[in-house]
Order: structure tokens, then C-alpha cells, then sequence
């Protein structure tokens, strides 16, 4: 066993591809959470906003990018969008998934934000606070908490969705271990290496955020 | 400054997206100082004629005056009439993500009206009136029904409100904390606030109200003092409504 991995994973220094896919596995799905986390707060607050044509637009971008396949998408992009510009593959790859999480951060965002009791937009504006201000100081924070646990899921969805990034040849943590199955004829070690890696990035992160969210509700006793 | 009218209704209507009217024609005219008790069947339109007067919901027909200013007319800053007009709800509505301190706060200090400290100094006083100033630094989710309701009302009264709305204030309440949402309400009245009280408890409406109006088929079917009202009801429908209550 140990004997394999050393000859499938050391020699030739074959686990540096495998750090390599890891770099460029967190790096799309960390840009990506970013772009989506900004994209979804914009986004959700059009989807909220009394103005229709911005009502529309966001459902119109929700609807489209939450209905297609991730890897139509981003070979749509890739060949199609961005095709004229000559971007780097890695580009292009944070660009589609940071344009697809935005969608789902916006569903998240909305529905966050609509699961607050009415009664505290009605206790705000009664005070005499305007909407904006209801909005940011009362209704925002409470949504902030609401969301934390599926913002999480949005998260880890993304970084496994990462290894669909093949399909425009970006060389990802996957297709890292998938070269290596390749050019060893050995698919145990480099796959099962990868998905140990995954599991240790997915239930890491389940756990920081968990603590986050104790951290949270402890604070309101 | 004794008989100033704070807020006059004349004609006012209100339906829900097209269907029916709810209010058909309320005319009244509140005195400063004056407390109004709301009195009626379930859903003849109380909480929807005190959230037309503060435009929680907007009023379909007819004018609402405050202090001078015509509240109905969409150019009016809505915001700055509400600072004066406080609200308060049968589910207490208090901020969860917010210390009693911060929730008294928020409003002044958002709307730089006081700095932090003053708002806080104004804080522990109103605290300290109904009694809570030990809570001011726990979340709303650690009190009764009955301390949160206490704290909803000097929430509002940290805006120095010139009318205090109150939309059924103990019906969520257990009957033991009902007694103690009261007595900070009957406090206020004595201090001369202006007040519009919707209502089941009889008791408050003898004890405080100046005048009680019966709602009824969209219009103020009757209204009187509390002797008037409770000893010598005119309307047949009012008979009954106090039969089935009383
Ligand atoms: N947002 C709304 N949309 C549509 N109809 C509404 C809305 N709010 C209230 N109504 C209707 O208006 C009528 C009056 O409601 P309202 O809540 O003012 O009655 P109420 O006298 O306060 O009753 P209750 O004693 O049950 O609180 C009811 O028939 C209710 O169904
Ligand atoms: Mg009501």
C-alpha cells in the first residue's frame, strides 16, 4: 500500500500536480464565493426593490443560470461570452462560477430576507426609520443569520462543482488525480488522495462555520 | 393648546388591493391629550383604521391630518410624521438581534436625533419606570411576553412620541402578565398622553378611555364615554357585541 502510493504519488513528483489541482480548486471556488456573495447581495436586492425592470432583471438572471447545467455554462462562456476577449482558462472559470454562485446567493439572499417577520420592517418604520434604514440596521442582520447555514452548503457545492471545471481543460484538484490515473494505470491511489482532500476541505469548512453559527446564536442569550 | 385637535379623519376608506371596503367612511377629530378606545368585532377594520393613521397601510379615500400636516398626501416625508406617532403591536415586534438597550436606541441614534449617550441616559430612565433597568443589557429572547410588551411601549416613547397607537397590546399575553402591560399604560395616560387603544379589555376602556368608539360595517357605528357606551348603548349592534363580550 504504502509501496503503490510512493510509486504512483512521489516518484516523478506526481503529488505536485495534485497540489497544483488543490491551488487552483480553492482559488476558483474562494473567487467565486466572493464575486457571488457581492453579485447575490446586488441581485437580491433588486429581486426586493419596489422598482419592476430591476425585479425582473434579477429573476431573469436566477432563472437562467440556476436552470442550466453547470458545464453548458461554462462552456458557454468559454467558447461563446468571453471567447472574443482571449482570457485565460483559470479566468474564465472564476468569471462562470462566480456568475453561477451569484445566482444561487441571490436565492439564498432573497429568501433570507423575506423570512423575516414582517412585523420588524412595520416595528422600524413605525419608529420613523426610512425603508433603507430598516433595512440595513433591522432586517439585514436578522437575514444575515438566517442564511449562514445555507450560504455554507452554497460554499461547499462550489468547491466540489470545481472538478466540472475540466470540461474547459482548467486543471483542477480532479483532473490533477485523473492525469496521474492516467499516466500510471493505477485509479486508486491518485482518486482516493483526491477524495480525502475533498472531504478534509468540505468537512473543515462544515465545522468552522458551525462554530460561526454557535458563536451567533450564543450571543443573543 | 387644551382642546388642539392633533389628528383629524375625515372620510377616510381603505380596501385591500380592489376588493370590498374595509373602512367606508371614519370622520373623527382626536384631541391632544384625548384617550380613544377602539372597541369592535373581529376584523371590522381596528388595526387597519390605527395603521392608516401612521400609513402602515395607505388609506384608499378621504384625509388624515396630524399636528396640521396632511399625512395622505403622498408628498408628505412619512418618516419624519411617524417619529412622532408611536406604535405598538400585539406581538411586540422587538428587535432579536438587538440588546433592550440597543432596541430603545436604535431609532434615536439612527435618526440623529441624540447621541449614543443621551439615548442611553433616556433609556435607563423609561427603563427604569416600568421597572425593567436590570434587563437593558439582555436580548428580547430572554423576557416574558408581558416584560417585552413593557419594553415595546418605552421603545416607543424614546421617540418623545406626540400619539401613542396601540394595536391590542396584551391579546398575546398570558392573563397574568395582562395586569402589568396596563398599568404601564394607564401611567402613560396619566402623564397626559395622547392615546388610540385597540382593545378587549373592558376594564382599561372604563377605567381610561375619555371616549370609546364601536367600529362596525366600515364606519364608527357608535361612540360615547364609557357610560355611555357600556350603560346606555343607542345601536342594536353594539347591544349584541357587548352582550357576546361582557
Ligand atoms: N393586508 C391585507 N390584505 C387584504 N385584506 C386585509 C389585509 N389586512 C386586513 N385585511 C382584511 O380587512 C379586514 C379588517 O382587518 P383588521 O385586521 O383591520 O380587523 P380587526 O378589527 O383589527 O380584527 P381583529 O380583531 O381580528 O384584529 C379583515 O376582513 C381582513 O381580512
Ligand atoms: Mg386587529
Amino acid at each position: 500500500m504504502i509501496q503503490s502510493f510512493y510509486e504512483t504519488m512521489i516518484e516523478g513528483e506526481r503529488y505536485v500536480l495534485i497540489l497544483q489541482g488543490l491551488g487552483v480548486t480553492i482559488l476558483i471556488a474562494v473567487c467565486a464565493i466572493i464575486i457571488g456573495t457581492v453579485l447575490g447581495c446586488i441581485l437580491a436586492l433588486m429581486k426586493i426593490s419596489d422598482s419592476k425592470l430591476l425585479r425582473v432583471i434579477g429573476t431573469l438572471y436566477t432563472t437562467v443560470l440556476r436552470g442550466l447545467p453547470l458545464a453548458t455554462q461554462l462552456m458557454i462562456f468559454y467558447f461563446i461570452v468571453f471567447a472574443p476577449l482571449h482570457l485565460p482558462k483559470l479566468l474564465v472559470a472564476i468569471l462562470a462560477y462566480g456568475l453561477n454562485s451569484g445566482a444561487y446567493c441571490t436565492e439564498i439572499f432573497r429568501a433570507g430576507i423575506q423570512g423575516v417577520d414582517r412585523g420588524q420592517t412595520e416595528a422600524g418604520r413605525s419608529l420613523g426609520l426610512s425603508k433603507k434604514q430598516t433595512l440595513f440596521k433591522i432586517i439585514l442582520p436578522q437575514a444575515a443569520k438566517a442564511v449562514l447555514p445555507t450560504y455554507t452548503s452554497e460554499f461547499i457545492v462550489l468547491i466540489k462543482e470545481t472538478s466540472v471545471a475540466s470540461f474547459i481543460a482548467v486543471m483542477d484538484m480532479t483532473k490533477a488525480g485523473d492525469m496521474i490515473r492516467n499516466s500510471t494505470y493505477n485509479a486508486w491511489i491518485p482518486l482516493l488522495t483526491c477524495a480525502v482532500i475533498y472531504l478534509i476541505l468540505t468537512l473543515g469548512l462544515t465545522k468552522v462555520f458551525g462554530g460561526f453559527e454557535k458563536r451567533m446564536a450564543k450571543s443573543e442569550r | 393648546m387644551k382642546d388642539e385637535i392633533l389628528i383629524k379623519v375625515s372620510h377616510l376608506q381603505k380596501a385591500f388591493n380592489g376588493g370590498r371596503n374595509v373602512l367606508s367612511d371614519i370622520s373623527i377629530d382626536i384631541r391632544r391629550g384625548e384617550k380613544i378606545v377602539i372597541i369592535g368585532p373581529s376584523g371590522c377594520g381596528k388595526s387597519t383604521f390605527l395603521r392608516c393613521i401612521n400609513r402602515l397601510e395607505e388609506p384608499t379615500g378621504g384625509t388624515i391630518t396630524f399636528e396640521g400636516v396632511d399625512v395622505t398626501d403622498s408628498n408628505v416625508n412619512m418618516d419624519l410624521q411617524r417619529q412622532k406617532m408611536g406604535m405598538v403591536f400585539q406581538h411586540f415586534n422587538l428587535f432579536p438581534h438587538l440588546t433592550i438597550m440597543q432596541n430603545l436606541t436604535l431609532a434615536p441614534v439612527t435618526l440623529k436625533l441624540k447621541t449614543e449617550e443621551e439615548a442611553k441616559k433616556i433609556g435607563f430612565e423609561l427603563l427604569k419606570k416600568v421597572g425593567l433597568e436590570d434587563k437593558m443589557d439582555k436580548y428580547p429572547s430572554t423576557l416574558s411576553g408581558g416584560q417585552k410588551q413593557r419594553i415595546a411601549i418605552v421603545r416607543s416613547l424614546a421617540m418623545n412620541p406626540d400619539v401613542m397607537l396601540f394595536d391590542e397590546p396584551t391579546s398575546a399575553l398570558d392573563p397574568e402578565m395582562v395586569g402589568e402591560v396596563l398599568n404601564v399604560m394607564k401611567d402613560l395616560a396619566k402623564q397626559g398622553m395622547t392615546m388610540l387603544v385597540v382593545t378587549h379589555e373592558m376594564g382599561f376602556a372604563r377605567e381610561v378611555a375619555d371616549r370609546i368608539l364601536f367600529i362596525h360595517g366600515g364606519v364608527i357605528e357608535e361612540q360615547g364615554t364609557p357610560d355611555e357606551i357600556f350603560n346606555h348603548p343607542q345601536s342594536e349592534r353594539l347591544r349584541q357585541f357587548l352582550k357576546a363580550i361582557l
